[in-house]
Parts: structure tokens; sequence; C-alpha cells
């Protein structure tokens, strides 16, 4: 059993403190993805996970130990690094022969483990070259290469895939996702990329200015937000936000519109309302907005509309098919299930 | 896997552009003049060189003649200094000496310069510039102390009291650690993770990827001890202990200099500098080139 657990943990920099208090389990085998604005502190409570970064009050449990007095080496942990870390100096065997330093292995059952992972990592016929003649997603896969072998109970990753290129971005996503559920460890994952979060994790651990927003299934973070930051962070184009005005089973919105939310409301009580883009449908029947197209960006299947109305502008997402053009005068509307309320001065969504 | 290729093929690419460029291009002014500088540069660097030889090539009754080719050239003082049986003695306390403080020298400078660069401890800064402010002290201001403190301890007239000033120095620590900031500490702490310990780190790591810094370093140093006069001039008393610079100013007697001696002394000296010159030169070309594909 190697479940992770972070118990109340802060971070200062001297007076400063950058993480107030993370809790956190995670199960074995889990996948579970840290995302979050730069500087939120993804990094901060990944490298005291590993060991790298002193802890300033809290705990964190690896399995059935407290990690927080043990060296990077006795955490039973792994890590891959945004910028790879691999030493130039030495081939890709060497490489990943690094990773079992201190592993009580004889040497021939050390190069049958270092064989094996570079098949698993379809690296096999690259293995005695310098990270010098590597593409930038070889060097990456050396890297996993290098944690994959020690067999950690945890693999902790940094932003690996932020230098490749969006093709080969994707491609080692899918093939990060896949080595997951063929070796089963569990694996924490930090990123900034809300694509690359919801695509991975079996949880989202959602980040900013080191408190956490919110813990969850990519479809719960993503169909129920906790808060506005997490409704406007995950997915894209982001949520529209509209200020609204509660009024029993009513609600106003700054345009003077009128519509049934299915929900009560206090009446008088100002409401932020949010709707994705992909909920929006140009329809006539109950339309929240309604206002002209000014801007068209086609995506093939589905084409983005910026809609300017009386109550500023939205983004919905319609069929690439639909055939509105700029100058239309739209109505979008959505169902009442697609619709999202937070307070407006906690930014804490209504249930 | 077809990404290497590509990425192989660049470089080439450019480079038949820039020669390409380079041929068509005819020579102007800016560049005559450039080449003209250099041209009296090399000359200016390798007129002594040339002097000395040319010396050491020379009956004594010839040497105040400036004459570049000897009237009757002679290898007559090659055999004299070779076959007097100090010379070997000189050459090899000269070779011990500067072999023994290079190796120090790379060993603790880049030990202590790894250290202030990479570890945050209390007193960090105030230690380096500590080390920084004794590059402003003259060794002409040292060599009184050294004495002293040599001959308080019984050192004087021993390999031990000849290196010991030099066995580690303030400019070697300061090179090593602007170097080793070059060094992403990523590296560091993938191996920190992969359990090697901070010695091992520094070792197996960090040192390998400052090779041209320890190749200048080396060279710099054996250079410096090999050619060093003054310290081992005054810690040395009996002419077994001297080393070449020492014996060879002691050519000739009271009235008369040998200069012709002295010169085909220094000639013979200089192979081991360009032994050791041509060996860690390498690693700095090298490096550079590594650094360029890094990127
Ligand atoms: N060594 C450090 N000294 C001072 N502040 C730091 C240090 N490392 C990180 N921080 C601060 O801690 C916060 C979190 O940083 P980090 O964990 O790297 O963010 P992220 O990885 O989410 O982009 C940032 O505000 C950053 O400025
Ligand atoms: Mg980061």
């Amino acid at each position: 059993m190697a479940k992770l657990s972070l118990k109340k943990l802060t971070k200062s920099y001297g007076k400063v403190e950058v993480l107030h208090g993370i809790d956190l389990d995670v199960d074995d085998g889990e996948f579970v993805v840290f995302v979050g604005p730069s500087g939120c502190g993804k990094s901060t409570s990944l490298r005291m996970i590993a060991g790298l970064e002193e802890i300033t009050s809290g705990e964190i449990w690896i399995g059935d130990r407290k990690v927080n007095d043990l060296e990077p080496k006795d955490r039973d942990i792994a890590m891959v690094f945004q910028n790879y870390a691999i030493y130039p100096h030495m081939s890709v065997r060497k490489n990943i022969a690094f990773g079992l330093w201190n592993a009580p292995l004889s040497k021939a059952e050390k190069a049958a483990r270092i064989e094996e992972v570079a098949r698993i990592l379809d690296m096999s016929e690259l293995l005695e070259r310098k990270p010098s003649q590597l593409s930038g997603g070889q060097r990456q896969r050396v890297a996993i290469g290098r944690a994959m072998v020690r067999n950690p109970a945890v693999f902790l990753f940094d932003e690996p895939l932020s230098n490749l290129d969006a093709q080969l971005r994707t491609q080692m996503r899918l093939e990060i996702k896949k080595l997951h559920q063929q070796v089963g460890n569990t694996i924490i994952f930090v990123t900034h990329d809300q694509v690359e979060a919801m695509t991975l994790a079996d949880r989202i651990v959602i980040m900013k200015d080191g408190h956490i927003q919110q813990v969850g299934t990519p479809e719960d973070v993503f169909h129920a937000p906790a808060n506005t930051f997490v409704a406007q962070f995950i997915g894209a184009p982001s949520m529209n936000m509209l200020k609204v005005t509660g009024a029993g089973d009513e609600i106003s919105l700054s345009s003077g519109v009128k519509m049934q939310p299915g929900r009560q409301t206090q009446t008088g009580r100002p409401l932020l309302l949010g709707v994705r883009p992909d909920d929006l449908s140009v329809d006539d029947q109950n339309p929240i907005v309604t206002g002209k197209v000014v801007v068209r960006e086609p995506l093939g299947s589905e084409t983005l509309i910026y809609v300017s109305g009386p109550q500023g502008e939205i983004v919905a997402k319609v069929p690439g098919k639909s055939g509105v053009k700029v100058g239309d005068e739209v109505k979008l509307g959505a169902t009442p299930e697609a619709l999202h309320f937070f307070d407006t001065e906690t930014g804490d969504a209504l249930v | 896997m077809t990404a290497v290729s590509d990425t192989s093929e660049l470089p080439s690419v450019k480079a038949e552009t820039v020669l390409s460029a380079r041929s068509r291009k005819p020579a102007n002014l800016g560049q005559i003049l450039r080449w003209l500088l250099l041209f009296l540069g090399g000359l200016l660097m390798i007129a002594p060189i040339t002097y000395m030889i040319s010396t050491s090539l020379k009956w004594p009754h010839e040497i105040y003649n400036v004459n570049l080719i000897p009237e009757e050239p002679t290898i007559e003082n090659y055999t004299y200094v070779l076959e007097d049986g100090r010379f070997y003695l000189w050459f090899i306390n000269s070779i011990i000496i500067a072999v023994i403080t290079t190796v120090s020298n790379l060993f603790f400078d880049s030990l202590v310069g790894y250290t202030l660069c990479k570890f945050r401890f209390p007193g960090r800064y105030i230690v380096f510039i500590a080390i920084l402010s004794t590059l402003m002290i003259p060794t002409e201001m040292l060599v009184i102390p050294w004495y002293m403190m040599s001959q308080s301890f019984g050192w004087l007239d021993s390999y031990w009291g000849i290196m010991f000033p030099g066995l580690m120095t303030a400019f070697g620590t300061f090179l090593m650690k602007q170097f080793f900031e070059s060094v992403p500490d990523d590296f560091l702490e993938a191996a920190r993770i992969d359990g090697l310990n901070e010695f091992q780190i520094w070792w197996k790591i960090a040192m390998p990827l400052v090779k041209p810094a320890l190749a200048a370093l080396a060279i710099f140093v054996f250079l410096g001890n090999w050619t060093a006069f003054l310290w081992p001039l005054i810690v040395t008393n009996s002419v077994e202990m001297y080393t070449v610079p020492v014996g060879l100013s002691g050519f000739g007697d009271e009235v008369d200099v040998a200069w012709e001696l002295i010169m085909t002394g220094a000639a013979i000296s200089t192979l081991p500098t360009l032994v050791v010159f041509l060996i860690f030169q390498r690693f700095i070309i090298r490096g550079v080139v590594m650094a360029g594909l890094k990127g």
C-alpha cells in the first residue's frame, strides 16, 4: 500500500508563507494532477513530497511512514523534472542505471531491469547514445526511464511535458497515461495546463495562491466547480460569468432579462451566473443573452462565437455547420442544469 | 527517432551557407587591418620564444649579437645542460611540485567553490568575500610571513615548504564557484533522489559538467607553479631542492651570467608546459562544443 497523505502542510520562505495548509489523501495507484496558475505552489508541494524542500510545518506520509525527516532517497519516490535533468555526460544506459544507485541488486539484475525499462519505453536501441544525440521527447523518455527503473511507491512529475512541442506533448501525454495503466504506481503530476490535467488525472487538485481550491475527478471539477476560480480555470474557453440578481424563483440579468433558473434564489441578492460556452445554444425559447456576433473562430467541428450584448461579451461554442455569421443577431440560451451560481463576494458555488 | 536525423542535418546546412558566404566576399580594408593586427600580435608573442631558442644555439661569445640565426649554430649547450646532473634534479622537483599543486588545486578549489555555490549556510557570503579579498594581497607581501612560518614549522628546504602556499588558491576557488553557477540545480537534485551522497553528487555529476573550467584551471596552475621563482628561491637552500627556474638562474659564475645555458634550460623546460597545454586544451574545446549541442 502506498497511500500518500499531506497533513496541514505549509511552506514559508523567510517570512512569506507560500503554502497555507495543504490537506490531501492520495490512494494507492491513483493518478493525481496538481494544476493551477504559475506561482501557486505546485512545484513547492511536489518538492516537499520529494524531500528537496524543507517542510515548514505539517506532515507527509508515504505508505505508513511519516517521511518528514527522511532523505529523498529513502522516501521511495522518483521524480521527473521539467527540463529532463538527465546527466549530459553519460549514455542513456548509464543515466537509467543511476536510478538504481542504491538498489540492493546484483550487476546482472540491474542490467536486466534497465533493459526491461528500455523495452517498455521503446528505446532499447538508444541505450548507448548520449543525451546530446536525442530529441526532446527521447530525453524526456530517458528521464522517465530513470524514474521507472526504481519502481518507486510514488512517481513525481513536475511539468514534464511543457518543454515539448504541441504534437509531441499530446503523444507523450498518452504514453504517460498508458504507462500508468501498465505499471500502476501512484503518480503525482504537476502542470499548469488544464487540458493535461483533465486528460491524465484520476483526480485533479486545483490550486491557487497556496490554497487548494477543489479536489475531484475531472468530471467533478468540470460539472460542479467549487468556485468561480475553478469554473473559469477548467474548460476552454472559460466559463462565462454574468451578474444577476435573485428574485425568488426568478433571476434578473443586468440587461433586464428575467428567467427561471429552476431553483430558488434570495430576492435582491446579487449573484454570479456561470454558463459554459459549450452549454449555450443559439435558440430563442428562453434566451439568457441577446446580442450581435462580433467575432467568429471556426475550429472545424465547432465554431466559437463572441456575442456582444447589453450584459457584455460572452462566448458560445456552436456546431461548426450552424452557419452563424459575424453581424448576426443571436439569442443564446441554456438548459437550467447547465447554469452555475456563485456568491458574488466569496466566489463560492451555491448548491 | 526521426527528430534526431532532422536536427543533425541543421548544423551542416548552416555551416555550408556560412562557408560559401565567406568565400564569396572579397577581403575589405577592415579585414586586412584585423589580420595585420593579429599578425603583429602573433609576432610579439613568438619573438621571445624565438630569441630563447636562437640564444640556446649560440656560443657564449655570440650571445649579445641580436641576429636570429646563429653564425655557428651548436647544440653544445644542450649536451652540457642535459649532462649536468643537477638539471635533472630540478626538472623532477619542478614536475613533482607542479603536478601535486595542480591536482590539489583542481580538487580543493572546486570542492570549496562548489560548496560556496550550491549550499545555503549562514556565513556563506562572508566566507566568499574573505576568500576573494585575499586576492588583493600581493605575493611579495606574503613571502616573509610564509618564510617565518616555514622556519618555525621546519618546512624550509622541503617540497612541502615550496608547495604549501599554492595548494589552494582564492582565484581557483572563485573561478570554480562561478562555473558551478552554470550547472543547473536540477541535475544535483535528480542525483540526490537517485541516492548519491553529497560528495558523490559533486564528484560524479557536478565535476564532469565543469571539465572545461577544470582544464583551464589545470593549465593555469601548472604554468604558474612551473614558472614560480620568488618563493622557491627563498624557501630552498640546497641545490638538490631547487626548481628549474631557481636552478637556471644560478647558471654561470659570480661575474658572468651564462645566458646561453639559461636559455637552453628554459627551452627544455617549456616542453612539459606544451604537453600540459595540449592535453587539457582538448577539454576546453570539447566543452565548448558540448555546450553548443545542449541548447
Ligand atoms: N526558493 C524560493 N525562495 C522564495 N520564494 C520562492 C522560492 N521558490 C518558490 N518561491 C515562491 O513560492 C511560490 C510558489 O512557487 P512554485 O511552487 O514554484 O509555483 P508553481 O510551481 O505553482 O508555479 C511562488 O510565489 C514563488 O515565488
Ligand atoms: Mg513549477
